[in-house]
Formats: structure tokens, sequence, C-alpha cells
């Protein structure tokens, strides 16, 4: 397949073609992402999420120097919401990363919603693993400016980066939640503002009433990220939570759940479309749901009897 | 389950000009046409432009400049997205551009004009009946 060894020589514009098949969900995508998938699982992969305008692009941009000074390769996702009123978006992260625009090591993709909940994009995953295929080494994925409970990215990192700043209010509520659990490491942005150590605190704070963590206790960082200032510590921070998720074996369950979710995932969208497709042969559907509504037939003999008839 | 295409955009400023006010307000015209629009803000030499509408795979560039350095500006872009093999990108433009400019733009593969004062509604028709039909 020739788009295949075109995504293994790093071309980038069959890299950029395929993720747009892969967002739009073209048969072709499915083709090419069956044959990519063996050779994905050799990425790291950094998610980065937290509050609108906390600075999530700005640390993206900055990682990236940093792992490039290192010669690293790096791939950047960066989700931005789809307007659920016209369905259109402004996809405006890039402005943060201007300085890596012409670094043939870096591919930096913007992404829209499209109405998918939990922080990322539907194909987000599938995007990763393109980037993956083309041989990133490095792959950073920046959320959608997310509240508490859009934390899908944990399905997807190999290391949650949880972005706050000083000053969201009294409490850090806006990070509590979820997103305080899928923290390996805190970032306190904006530090040259004022009430970075009282955040810094309040976040010790909430820790301890946390549920003990394995032997990982997430470090809390405080950065500049305009200044550079914290982006060595945030990149030894994210080496060290490397080193002991290999030390531990902890990548490998990851991966395995990573597995696991894209798997049901598929099956359940895939399973239960060729079910319908099955039931709505010749107006089928519709006719059983009348029965249902007129008390002909009740709905858990109806469902029964279709699983039935497919074998199941 | 294939889903409905979106019309991504890359809209963009070239060249040294200070604001990008014309800009943002074609950016905002074109989201709310329900298209995807990559904005990469000021500043953005023909290379980092190019370099971004291949990466983001869009189907068009929108390019607004007031700094009069469009007669260099917009065909070196054109150039440099045939020259990478991406010259199935709608390139047009907007801004302080001189009638008479305009022939040439066009002949240099520039594909549409928008001169000040045109409404942002013509510009988005246009994108709609001008992008490349593909899945
Ligand atoms: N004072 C200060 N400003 C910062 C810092 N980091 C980022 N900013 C500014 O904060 C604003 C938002 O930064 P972004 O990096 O775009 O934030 P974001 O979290 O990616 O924003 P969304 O993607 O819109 O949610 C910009 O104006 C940055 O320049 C910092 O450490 N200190
Ligand atoms: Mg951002």
């Amino acid at each position: 397949m020739e788009i295949i060894e075109r995504i293994r020589r790093q071309d980038v514009r069959a890299i950029a073609r395929l993720m747009s098949l892969v967002e739009n969900n073209a048969p072709e995508a499915t083709a090419a992402l069956k044959e990519l998938y063996p050779i994905t699982g050799q990425a790291f992969i950094v998610g980065i999420t937290g509050p609108p305008g906390s600075g999530k692009s700005t640390l993206t941009d900055q990682l990236t120097k940093e792992f490039r000074r290192d010669g690293k390769t790096v791939g950047i996702i960066a989700v931005d919401p789809t307007s659920p009123f016209t369905g259109g978006a402004i996809l405006a992260d890039r402005i943060r990363m201007q300085q890596h625009s012409l670094d043939a090591g870096v591919f930096i993709r913007s992404m829209a919603t499209r109405g998918h909940l939990g922080g990322l994009a539907r194909a987000t995953g599938d995007v990763v693993n393109v980037l993956d295929a083309a041989g990133k080494e490095l792959i950073l994925v920046e959320t959608v400016g997310v509240g508490q409970d859009e934390v899908e990215v944990v399905k997807t990192a190999d290391t949650c980066v949880v972005v706050s700043v000083p000053g969201l209010g009294d409490d850090v509520q806006a990070i509590k939640a979820g997103i305080l659990e899928i923290a390996d490491i805190f970032v306190v942005n904006k530090a040259d503002r004022e009430g970075a150590d009282k955040t810094v605190t309040e976040l010790q704070a909430m820790m301890g009433l946390g549920p003990g963590r394995s032997d990982w206790s997430p470090p809390i960082l405080k950065t500049v990220a305009t200044q550079g200032q914290g982006i060595a510590e945030l990149v030894q921070g994210i080496l060290a939570h490397r080193a002991h998720l290999d030390r531990r074996g902890l990548r490998q369950m990851r991966q395995r759940e990573r597995s696991r979710a894209l798997f049901l995932e598929l099956l359940q969208e895939q399973g239960t479309r060729r079910l319908l497709e099955r039931a709505s042969a010749n107006g089928t559907l519709e006719h059983t749901i009348e029965r249902i509504a007129k008390r002909e037939m009740d709905p858990y003999s109806a469902v029964e009897e279709l699983l039935a008839k497919a074998g199941l | 389950m294939s889903e409905e295409r979106k019309i991504r955009v890359l809209v963009a400023k070239p060249g040294l000009d200070g604001h990008d006010r014309g800009a943002k307000v074609i950016a905002r015209a074109f989201r709310d046409a329900g298209f995807e629009v990559i904005y990469t803000g000021l500043r953005q030499t023909p290379e980092m432009i190019v370099s971004a509408a291949i990466q983001e795979d869009v189907d068009a560039i929108g390019l607004s400049c007031l700094s009069g350095a469009h007669m260099y500006l917009f065909p070196r872009i054109v150039e440099l997205l045939r020259e990478r093999g991406a010259d199935d990108v709608v390139v047009f433009g907007g801004g302080t551009i001189p009638d008479e400019d305009i022939a040439t733009l066009k002949e240099a593969g520039i594909a549409e004009i928008f001169t000040p004062g045109t409404s942002t509604s013509v510009a988005i028709d246009y994108v709609r009946t001008h992008v490349r039909q593909r899945a």
C-alpha cells in the first residue's frame, strides 16, 4: 500500500492526508490504520491538560524546544472545541508554537472536538498512532481547556501533565474532581503571578486527602512558560515518570489498558452499527418499534429475538 | 459511519505589519459558517504558512495583508505550495490591495482577491464552491 510507505518515509503530505481521512472516518483510513498498527507503540505520549488559557500551548511549545535540543522528534496534537451551534472551530494553539513551524523534526496538527466529549476528539487516539507510525519519538497531546471531568487524555497518554494557574479562586475547584486523580505531574504555570505558592500549598493539601497512590507521588512544579522558567525541571519530571513506568512495568500496563479501550470502543461502535443495519433492513426496525409502542411486543423480547437472529 | 467532511481553512497574516483585526474577523466568520479555521497569528513568512497548511491538510488558505508586500508574499506562497505538490490548496487574499494588482496576482495563481468592504458571506460562498471535492 503506497500510503503506508509514504508514512514510514515521513512524507508530511501523506501523514497530513491520512489524519484527515481518519478524522472524517473515511473507509480508506481504516485500511491504512490496520497496516500501520503493528509499527505503533514506540512513541512516548505526554498529555497536557488544564483550564482554558492556563498556558498549555505555551508549555507544549517550550517542552518541544527542550526535547528537540535533545534530538528527539516531536509530534504535537492540539485539540480545540467545536462550536456546538455552528459546527465550526477556531484552532489557534499553533500561534504559540510558531518557532517550530519550519523544523522538519516537529509535526503539529490541530484538531477540533467535532462534538466529542472528554477533552479530546474522537479520532485523537488514531492520529496519535499515525504520528507514532511516522516515527515521532515524543508525542504531546494538548487537550481542550477542560473544566472537571474531561479526563479522556489519561486513556491516551503515558504521562499526564495537569496545568493550573494561581488565582483560579479561593480553592482549586477548577481542577478538582477527576482531574486530580489523573495527574502524574502538576504544573502551576504563570508562577510570575501572585499566589503561585498558595496554589502549590493547596494542591499539596488536596493530594494529601486523596487516595494514596502506588509509589509515585506527583510532583508539583512551578513554571513561567512564557519565559522558559521551570521547563528543564518539567522535562526532568516527565523523564522521571517515564523511568518509573518502565521500572514497574507500568508502561505496558497502560498500553494494555489503551488497547482494551480501543478494542472495546471499536467493537461497540461497529457491533451496534451492524446490528442496526441488519435490524433496519426492509423497515423491520421501525415495524418492531411500532409493535413495541403498541404493546404488541415487549422491548426485552424484541432485543433477544434480534440477537438470536444474528446468531448471538 | 462516514462523518460530514469539514472544510479546513488556514487564515494567515503574512508580512510584518502590526495588527490582525481583519484576519480575526474573517476567522470568526468562517467558524460561524461551520469551517475549521486554523489560525496562526501575526508575522508569518510564506515558508511558515505553507508548512502549516500542509501539516494541517487545509483546503484553502486565506491571506490578509496590509503591508503592501502582497505582490511578493502572495505569489511566493503559491510557488511554495506548487514546489511541495500541494497546489490543490485554494489561495485567496484580502486587505488593502490596489485594483491594478489584482490581475497580476491572479495570473500568479491567487484564486481570488477580496477587496475591503466585501461581505464575509461572499468569501464563505467562494470557499464552499471552490475547495477540492474529496473524502
Ligand atoms: N504571565 C504569564 N502568562 C503566560 C504564561 N504562560 C502562558 N501565558 C499567557 O497566557 C495566555 C494563554 O496561553 P496559552 O498557552 O495559549 O494557553 P492554553 O492553555 O493553551 O489556552 P487554550 O488552548 O485556549 O485553553 C497567553 O497570552 C500566554 O502568553 C506564564 O507563565 N506567565
Ligand atoms: Mg492552547
